[in-house]
């Protein structure tokens, strides 16, 4: 479970994550939105330990995650940024193998060989499992990182814009997976997500940030209203309920 | 995993290319080889200190490339190279009559602190785009570089900085080169932590989120990086381009999963090096070219090669 207390980052005077406290669902899907800048991949980076926190303090499984030791944590908690830029020269089938190291430290068993298959098959990346990850699309080079990281088998997933340069089919794709980690294997997946539909569509719950703060929290059918929305964003949207989902029209 | 057939046999193939060099260069030489003197005082120790600097070299380059996570970086693109031989400089000065693993020490520290610089230089710079990160080190290295220059100069001591410049094997004798055996271990001592390099090459948030402790592991991979440096330019000299070029070559082919491929580098930059020294033996033989000059044509080369072949592949 992810839980934090008044979790704070600055930059000068500048305050990006302004005292946020929350206690999130376990086993569920936890989208963040908000606008540019409204300090959701700050929040995520904190509770990740990718970012020192200017103060309070964020757990994982009740763990405090500023003092407990990066390998422990790494065995319940998994994260993936977004800039998967230029990394080592690995293929898939090894990339996903790195996220049985906090497990086997590069020793791997046949428990660890039996979640490495079955995070390539979940996936569906068994016919790319030998190529290089310079040598595949960004959408499959995408799929490896969070084949990655279902690999690591921990109970909570942060994933930062997980939908990054995927088109509409490869995103509705990705979502479908995510949730599927969720309904299927009972994990925790928190998401910061840009497109509020996809949001609205998958998540069981939806924190909604504004300059630093979380102005709201909840389920879709309670946030993703013209009222809330329009704190959130700051613009005046329609929402309209297609096939029971409440989806956001903005576009003009 | 892969194909373990086809790996062995590339493996088999490449050790046998490797004692194919090896005994080109035990044999090729203007001495007469009818008595064993020559060949073990000059030869052996020639052809295992080309070995040893030639695999430690290579592996020096590929731990540098995944830390800093750029293709294009080697000890003398990253101010390494530059930074020992000012060590070797200095403690030349001060201590004249230092043995020679003092001066490789001071030559390791200062090659460490260089390279320390270098990295925090790269984290200043918001935007690093892939060929900016090589010019920096190679400015910090002429910076470094000049600094040699302009001491020597006021020493007279130019000379001296030159063979620590030129890579050159001619000289090496038994008794002169064992420091060497160094980078061997050093190498091993890789290999013992090629997991963790290669997860730190996957970059740092990767790293953090697999549990690793990655300011330890960057922090320990340059250490090796700089002594290795310091070591052969305390030994034999500055060889350029080889770590540049053949951890690329084998990427190319073979990845960078340090666990499976680092035995590669490390013969590969065994071989290159000891074929470059042959063809500097041989091209105006009795005469001899150094190792660091056909290196540096050799190298260049390759890595205008490499460099185009990239750029037409993954735009």
């Amino acid at each position: 479970m992810i839980e934090t207390q008044d979790l704070t980052r600055r930059y000068g005077d500048t305050v990006v994550v302004d005292g946020v406290s929350l206690r999130l669902p376990e086993r569920a899907f936890v989208s963040v939105i908000g606008a540019n800048g409204a300090g959701k991949s700050s929040l995520l980076s904190m509770v990740s330990r990718l970012l020192p926190m200017s103060a309070g303090r964020a757990f994982v499984d009740g763990l405090d995650v500023a003092t407990t030791p990066g390998d422990v944590l790494a065995r319940r908690l998994g994260i993936l940024r977004q800039d998967n830029g230029v990394a080592a020269r690995v293929t898939i089938r090894d990339l996903v193998a790195f996220g049985r190291y906090p497990h086997s430290k590069g020793r791997l068993n046949a428990a660890d060989r039996g979640h490495i298959a079955d995070a390539l098959a979940f996936l569906d990346l068994e016919p790319l499992a030998d190529r290089f990850l310079d040598e595949v699309s960004g959408g499959q080079r995408q799929r490896a990182y969070i084949a990655m990281v279902l690999a690591q088998d921990t109970d909570c997933i942060l994933l930062d814009e997980p939908l990054n340069n995927l088109d509409m089919r490869h995103a509705a794709a990705m979502m479908g997976l995510l949730r599927r980690a969720v309904d299927e294997r009972g994990r925790t997946i928190v998401a910061v997500l840009h497109d509020i539909n996809f949001a609205s569509c998958y998540s069981d719950r939806i924190v909604a940030m504004r300059d630093g703060k979380v102005v709201a929290i909840g389920p879709p059918e309670e946030i993703v209203t013209p009222e809330v929305l329009r704190a959130v964003y700051g613009i005046d949207v329609e929402v309209v309920v297609v096939k029971g989902y409440r989806t956001v029209f903005f576009y003009r | 995993m892969g194909f373990p057939l086809r790996r062995t046999a590339l493996a088999g193939l490449a050790l046998l290319a490797l004692l194919a060099l090896a005994a080109a260069s035990l044999l090729v030489g203007v001495g007469d080889l009818a008595g064993a003197g020559i060949l073990l005082a000059s030869r052996v120790p020639r052809t295992l200190a080309l070995i040893l600097a030639g695999a430690g070299l290579a592996v020096a380059g590929v731990i540098l490339q995944l830390v800093v996570q750029n293709r294009f970086v080697e000890p003398s693109t990253a101010g390494t190279a530059e930074s020992a031989t000012l060590g070797m400089l200095l403690v030349t000065l001060l201590a004249p009559d230092a043995p020679v693993v003092v001066k490789m020490l001071a030559a390791a520290a200062t090659a460490l602190a260089g390279t320390a610089l270098f990295l925090r230089v790269l984290r200043a710079m918001p935007l690093r785009a892939r060929l900016t990160v090589p010019l920096v080190g190679i400015m910090l290295g002429g910076v470094v570089g000049a600094a040699s220059t302009f001491i020597a100069i006021r020493t007279d001591m130019l000379q001296f900085l030159g063979t620590w410049q030129a890579g050159d094997f001619s000289t090496v004798l038994r008794g002169r080169y064992e420091l060497l055996w160094l980078a061997a271990v050093l190498t091993v001592l890789a290999y013992a932590l090629a997991d963790r390099i290669t997860i730190a090459g996957l970059g740092r948030d990767a790293a953090v989120n697999l549990g690793l402790d990655y300011r330890g592991v960057v922090a320990v991979s340059v250490a090796i990086v700089a002594m290795i440096t310091a070591v052969t330019i305390a030994t034999v000299g500055t060889v350029p381009f080889l770590g540049l070029v053949v951890p690329n070559l084998v990427a190319l082919a073979a990845g960078d999963n340090l666990r499976r491929t680092l035995p590669l580098v490390a013969a590969a930059g065994a071989g290159m090096l000891l074929a470059c020294d042959v063809l500097g033996r041989v091209v105006r033989y009795p005469y001899e070219i150094p190792v660091g000059t056909v290196m540096g044509v050799v190298g260049s080369a390759l890595f205008l090669v490499l460099l185009l072949r990239r750029d037409a592949g993954h735009a």
